[in-house]
């Protein structure tokens, strides 16, 4: 909707993934156990503090870098190179303040359960599959059964007419960071239950997540699900016939695959 | 009474002005064409009205208010609705959503109002869950129409409504047009269709090269010889 590759999402998921550490470890708020999770119930207080203070970052950055961009016209290239900067810039106050050690929630093993032949799943994962899940039907009721959502939809295709309809583009915009904000927090803390804590963690996960968002569709919340999971599957999947260091190739191997032969994505592109 | 008025608006794309000291006048219920060659600035005085361009010079007032600096949104919430020419329509969004967002400033009475507009569109009350962009032009420019119409406007400003539509849809149009004026409505339309269009119109403007040329009643207009030759074919007719 915002209609540019924002390159700092990778770095916005590693914030809000660090400040739920500062809550659950630096102050201290794990928690009783959930269950078999690796994880307390500190983790809902913690989440909320991530989501709110990514979705109040991106707000700001919106109002500091990309309405200004907006405003002077500036193109996909002009806002995706804009937001590479300020992933940089984000990368390097995190490793400042929590420096370049890995961390994790808590410590301790969450041990796996065999479900097929030999395929293990730990708690952790079901868990986030279950909330991954759950907040695609929420994206897509939020943008298909909601005024707001129809309005953001609207946004994205003619954004000059989404003026002349009435609605102000700026606070569909504003609301549009919020949510995303939001999303990028839990994804944050997700792939901190699921592996350590670096600086860099949500750095590196910016390749798979296009290739993800291309395979599943730009703006399709059920296509990045399946975009998301035949990538993580494939990279995973991929050990069994390649070497290990390889592994990270795999989504350029799916992204240059899909912009060859589907550009729209598998589901093709709705917003 | 004045509904609409524009005062030596001067406008266009960062530093190419398209129009130069351009006045208009609409009142309430009345319809009002704007015609002219290609490149006279209709369509941008037409945003310009709208909040859609910065008028460099000029004033706009919109039911006594100085409307000058505001935006569209703005515009439609004073009770103006716009109905571009080219893509007016949200293509990924079904009949009904579209419908739906035009009334996106009700804070009730959206379901009544849609259902009025279904009626008075009656191809789109057939299909409600069709996807404007699988829509005929026609049937897309009565759904952009019917959007326009969601929040009870007093003025609608069509720029260009029956563009590249078959004659029988041009008609249907201009028909739908005249209903909704007779509702009160008023109507500020830029058309190429002079000839139709200032047989359905109170007042008339001509603009050539972003400045008024004339003003007259619609009939008189059509009658106007050097109008006829300019903008309504005679001169080829008589030939």
């Amino acid at each position: 909707m915002l209609k540019f590759a924002n390159f700092a999402h990778g770095d916005l998921m590693t914030l809000g993934m660090f400040l739920a550490l500062a809550v659950v470890v630096d102050a201290g708020l794990h928690g009783g156990a959930i269950g078999p999770l690796s994880f307390g119930w500190g983790m809902i207080p913690a989440a909320l503090v991530a989501m709110a203070g990514v979705a109040l970052v991106v707000l700001g950055l919106d109002w500091l870098v990309f309405r200004r961009l907006r405003a002077r016209g500036g193109g996909f290239i002009t806002m995706a190179v804009a937001s590479l900067g300020i992933g940089i810039g984000l990368r390097a106050i995190v490793q400042l303040i929590w420096g370049p050690t890995a961390f994790r929630y808590q410590s301790g093993i969450n041990e796996a359960t065999t479900i097929f032949w030999d395929l293990k799943v730990k708690p952790d994962q079901f868990f986030i599959f279950g909330l991954t899940l759950l907040l695609v039907v929420v994206v897509y009721l939020l943008l298909y059964r909601t005024k707001l959502g129809k309005a953001m939809r609207a946004t994205a295709d003619n954004p000059d007419l989404a003026e002349v309809a009435g609605i102000e583009t700026e606070q569909i915009r504003r609301w549009t960071w919020v949510i995303a904000g939001c999303l990028i927090a839990v994804a944050g803390i997700m792939l901190g239950i699921q592996a350590q804590l670096r600086f860099s963690a949500g750095f590196h996960l910016i390749l798979p997540m296009f290739a993800a968002v291309i395979l599943g569709g730009i703006g399709n919340p059920w296509g990045a699900l399946v975009g998301g999971m035949v990538v993580g599957i494939s990279q995973e999947v991929s050990t069994e016939w390649i070497n290990t260091g390889l592994k990270p190739a795999v989504p350029f191997l799916i992204l240059i695959l899909m912009l060859l032969l589907r550009p729209r994505g598998l589901f093709g592109s709705t917003i | 009474m004045t509904l609409l008025e524009a005062r030596g608006i001067s406008a266009g794309y960062g530093a190419a002005e398209i129009i130069h000291d351009v006045s208009l006048r609409v009142g309430d219920a009345e319809i009002v064409t704007i015609i002219g060659p290609n490149g006279a600035g209709k369509s941008t005085l037409l945003k310009t009205i709208f909040g859609l361009l910065r008028s460099s010079r000029g004033r706009i007032t919109f039911r006594g208010s100085d409307v000058t600096r505001a935006s569209a949104p703005k515009m439609v919430a004073a009770g103006a609705a716009l109905v571009p020419q080219t893509d007016n329509v949200f293509p990924s969004l079904n009949v009904r959503e579209n419908l739906q967002l035009g009334g996106y400033r009700r804070r009730r009475g959206t379901a009544v109002r849609l259902a009025e507009i279904l009626r008075l569109f009656p191809d789109l009350g057939h299909r409600p869950a069709e996807r404007a962009a699988n829509l005929s032009g026609g049937q897309r420019q009565m759904l952009a129409i019917g959007r326009a119409l969601m929040l009870d406007p007093v003025l609608l400003c069509l720029d260009e409504p029956t563009a590249s539509l078959s004659p029988r849809m041009r008609s249907q149009i201009f028909e739908r047009i005249r209903a909704i004026n007779e509702q009160g409505v008023a109507i500020l339309m830029v058309e190429q269709n002079a000839k139709e269009a200032l047989r359905l119109s109170d007042r008339g403007y001509v603009l050539v090269a972003g400045r008024n040329a004339l003003e007259q009643p619609g009939e008189q207009l059509l009658a106007n010889p050097d109008v006829g030759r300019l903008f309504l074919g005679q001169e080829t007719a008589s030939a």
